[in-house]
């Protein structure tokens, strides 16, 4: 036989990848169709500026029907060219799926707008605030992950900063120090979590089940023995007061979206980027990425695993508990049952959907919030779809998400297994 | 820097892995130490490197006694370790593996990346290693990732440099250059342990030689020492190093593979249009480094793998498509690579590995129970046939060593009546004594006048087997060859150079 003889034509190429231009003509089907063809002639307006902004920009006002009409079109056109890449056996640009996800997003709000006002501001401003406990969360899942722990105890650790704050701050009458405790809160669960995975090698997942169960239950029964009695005493914390920055904080739209915000918020803007810079840029990040890739490699250079592991999930556990305390202090400014409501697993997944990079996490859990908020507002306009079905946005957009992006996302090698030495 | 063991006893429980191991290697010396797998060579050197705590015993470096806490310590003394298994992380570039765990950092914790480029760079082209710092290390191929494990040793300065199994996952060539590297080393005053269980390696590069057995120094040598006085050394007894093979009487072919194609879930392709045909009666041995395709062959034939296309026929029949019970059943007797993970269940008993794969139905069957008497007594059978060293057909079978394991998965292969046997890495982790019971039990079935299919990554393996060699790289076979094809020849082969 000769030696390396051609590739013959007759065997079958590798499989097409149809998932994502058929979940974006999907999108695109909808937006031509349900709101376009179907939509909705009335008038949408998008309102920039509200009543008390120092400048204030003009509402637009269009037709939803035709603007729907030109977002379909383009939808169309997005996802014709994701089949034509995949028919091509190429990756479908981030971008295109990107783009045609939010020209979705906007015909969904004209098409439900449509008669109505879409308040820009109210939107956004309402998005973070609704995202700011899933990024917290999401950070944590990404830091803990990274070094190779599951932290399946997120949601606990958000439940615990949250009562921790609002007790905290209610007893001391001071809301620094609620903040301080959520986070030495989230820290505590989050080293226990540490100490019977990496200590005693219990399943990492078993333990945050458990604990996330326990937290639960801990902070029912103090409620209910409590602070429902003596609401006044322990669960009047009060809230965290809007810092606006001065001048910034008066531009149109961005203003009051990134400048007029609560401490937790800037904090949290703040600490996307720091925990990318450590992870990435520090010899503490590439430290944590190593033990969670290969911890044998990084013990045979000198790195303690499961020193590494326990005071990156301790910190992790911080960034956690600090976003509980944006449940209570940082928004109602009263600890409720079970107000965490499965936001530390949306952050589990929006740290997969983020690739186990912050700032894709952070995204991800944006989109929730959004999503969130615009069932609220779709809520408030007494939009004609039921109720029900707006309810499922958020899993829906979550889901959406996933399958497209997520693809081949890769995690940390480790992740969730523990370093035992011979 | 001169290192001294002086008296090294480790154990793990009731077995001794290191019985008071002493040996001595001077500044600038090549020290070979040789040892057949689970001798203890790898044990000893992980005490060394201070992954283990010794029982007994002093390391002395440079007449000082030193105790190392960890690998952190070790590395401070001066000691570097190329492990068997690399300690890189694939998902980190050159750069970021040589420097973790001694980073050069600007103030604040930053790592300072040029730097540790400029290091790679530095030791790099010292020794003409040509090993980019920001490739990511996934993406080399082994022999330059081996590289990029000296490289992180010798960027922290590492006096000591311990080799371990080094020339496992290298082509015959890439073998020739990192010895010329650790001649190098040594030439620069780099003190260099080597260890391997391949005698030709020792005789080419080792200024001195110290031969262990079942964790005991049991004599020094040196290089000058010939192959079977070094084996005879290593086992304890005289050694046939050769198998004794009749002359071929092929019969008609009977495993036709055509334009077999395969491709994993990523759509990379694996195995790419492997065509040959193996004879009835005749061994047809596959070469190659490890990762180019063995594994994926074997297991397409045997029915494991998707995605599968071309044409597989054994005695006419195709077997592309059918499922692993259908294909075992048309008479496919087949040795997994890896028997702890493929080959056995660890946790169950001989007796219940030996019946593993006939728990449908057949003479192990009993009703919907199973036949006790009938498998207690098939495994007393093939104890004594395959000299199964085990305390009894009830004990399970991950207690026993190696070379038993391996006896166990073949007793159980060979007692169905065969089409065809495929073998991969059959004796890999074995002892001597049970690789020369394999080889002849291997070559009994060939003489049977079934065709057989073996992998290895061996070349001493697959040139005393084999009646044809083909050599596979990169999911091609690049080459089918006689068996008495010069190494080099086979080298060039495997490195994917056509003759």
């Amino acid at each position: 036989m000769t030696a390396l003889a051609p590739v013959h034509e007759t065997v079958a190429a590798p499989p097409r990848n149809w998932k994502t231009p058929i979940v974006l003509s999907v999108l695109a089907a909808v937006t031509f169709v349900v709101f376009g063809l179907l939509g909705n002639a009335q008038e949408v307006t998008f309102r920039w500026s509200e009543a008390d902004d120092t400048i204030s920009l003009a509402s637009l006002v269009v037709a939803s029907q035709p603007l729907c009409l030109v977002l379909g079109v383009l939808t169309l056109l997005g996802a014709g060219f994701a089949y034509y890449r995949a028919y091509r056996r190429e990756k479908v640009p981030l971008w295109v799926s990107i783009g045609v996800g939010a020209l979705f997003i906007i015909g969904l709000f004209a098409n439900v707008g449509a008669g109505a006002t879409v308040p820009v501001v109210f939107i956004l401003t309402g998005a973070i605030g609704l995202s700011t406990a899933v990024i917290f969360g999401s950070l944590a899942g990404v830091v803990g992950e990274r070094v190779g722990v599951a932290n399946i105890a997120i949601e606990g650790q958000l439940l615990a900063g949250a009562f921790v704050a609002a007790v905290v701050a209610s007893v001391t009458d001071s809301l620094f120090l609620g903040l301080i405790a959520a986070m030495i809160g989230g820290a505590l669960v989050s080293m226990v979590l540490a100490v019977f995975s990496l200590r005693y090698v219990v399943d990492q997942i078993v333990v945050g089940v458990v604990l996330n169960v326990l937290v639960v239950g801990i902070t029912n029964f103090f409620y209910s023995a409590v602070l429902s009695d003596n609401s006044e005493e322990f669960n009047f914390p009060g809230t965290l007061p809007s810092l606006p920055i001065p001048l910034l904080s008066s531009i149109p739209v961005i203003g009051p979206v990134f400048f007029d915000q609560r401490i937790t918020t800037y904090v949290m803007f703040l600490l996307i980027p720091t925990v990318w810079f450590v992870l990435f840029k520090t010899k503490w990040g590439l430290r944590i990425r190593a033990v969670g890739e290969h911890p044998l490699a990084a013990d045979t250079v000198g790195i303690n695993v499961n020193n590494t592991r326990f005071w990156t999930v301790t910190v992790a556990g911080l960034i956690a508990g600090f976003g509980g305390a944006a449940l209570t202090i940082g928004s109602v400014g009263a600890f409720v049952r079970e107000m965490s409501a499965g936001q530390g697993f949306i952050a589990l997944a929006a740290v997969i959907l983020g690739r186990w990079n912050p700032w894709l996490a952070a995204v991800a859990a944006l989109l929730f919030g959004f999503s969130r908020n615009f069932r609220i507002w779709a809520g408030q306009i007494g939009s004609p779809i039921p109720p029900d079905l707006i309810a499922m946005t958020p899993y829906l957009v979550t889901l959406i998400a996933v399958s497209v992006l997520v693809g081949k996302a890769v995690a940390p090698a480790a992740v969730g297994k523990p370093y035992i030495k011979e | 820097m001169k290192l001294e063991l002086r008296g090294i006893t480790k154990r793990f429980g009731s077995l001794v892995a290191n019985d008071s191991i002493s040996l001595t290697v001077q500044p600038g010396e090549v020290h070979a130490l040789l040892g057949e797998n689970g001798a203890g060579k790898s044990t000893l050197m992980n005490v060394l490197y201070g992954l283990y705590q010794p029982d007994e015993g002093q390391i002395l470096l440079d007449d000082e006694a030193v105790v190392f806490a960890g690998p952190g310590d070790a590395m401070q003394a001066g000691i570097g370790m190329v492990h068997q298994h690399f300690m890189l992380i694939p998902v980190f570039t050159v750069a970021e593996n040589v420097m973790l765990g001694h980073e050069p950092t600007h103030a604040g914790g930053v790592l300072d990346l040029a730097k540790a480029r400029e290091l790679v760079r530095e030791i790099s082209s010292r020794f003409g290693f040509e090993i980019s710092p920001d490739a990511l290390v996934s993406d080399l191929p082994v022999g330059a990732q081996q590289r990029v494990e000296i490289i992180k040793a010798l960027s922290r300065d590492a006096k000591v440099l311990v080799l371990d199994e080094p020339t496992a996952v290298l082509t015959p060539q890439e073998t020739d250059e990192l010895m010329v590297i650790m001649k190098q080393l040594a030439a620069s005053g780099t003190s260099i342990v080597f260890i391997t269980h391949k005698l030709r390696e020792v005789q080419a590069v080792a200024d001195t030689i110290t031969v262990i057995r079942l964790g005991k120094v049991v004599g020094e040598a040196e290089p000058t020492a010939s192959s079977a006085e070094l084996a005879s050394l290593m086992v304890g007894r005289d050694v046939d190093l050769t198998v004794d093979k009749p002359p071929l009487h092929a019969g008609a072919d009977a495993l036709v593979v055509t334009e077999l194609t395969h491709f994993d879930d990523h759509g990379q392709k694996l195995l790419d249009d492997v065509s040959f045909t193996v004879r009835a009666g005749e061994i047809l041995a596959i070469a190659g480094v490890q990762g180019n395709g063995q594994t994926e062959l074997t297991e397409a034939i045997l029915g494991l793998r998707h995605r599968v296309y071309g044409s597989v026929k054994l005695g006419g029949r195709e077997l592309v498509g059918s499922s692993v019970r259908d294909i075992l059943d048309a008479g496919v007797g087949y040795v997994p690579e890896d028997r702890k993970k493929d080959g056995l269940v660890g946790e169950f008993s001989v007796a219940e590995n030996l019946m593993l794969d006939r728990s449908f139905a057949g003479p192990f069957t009993k009703g919907l129970g199973v036949d006790f008497a009938h498998r207690d007594e098939f495994a007393r059978e093939a104890i004594g046939e395959f000299d199964i060293r085990t305390p009894g057909g009830s004990t399970p079978a991950g207690r026993l060593s190696g070379g038993n394991q391996q006896k166990v998965v073949l007793a159980r292969e060979l007692s169905r009546d065969l089409q065809l046997f495929i073998a991969s890495q059959p004796t890999r982790g074995v002892d001597v004594g049970s690789i020369e019971f394999i080889h002849e039990r291997i070559v009994a079935v060939r003489d049977s006048g079934i065709p057989v299919l073996i992998v290895s990554t061996e070349l001493d393996e697959i040139t005393a087997l084999a009646d044809r060699i083909a050599v596979m790289y990169r999911g091609r076979i690049v080459d089918i060859v006689p068996s008495d094809t010069p190494r080099s020849t086979l080298g060039q082969l495997m490195a994917g150079v056509v003759a």
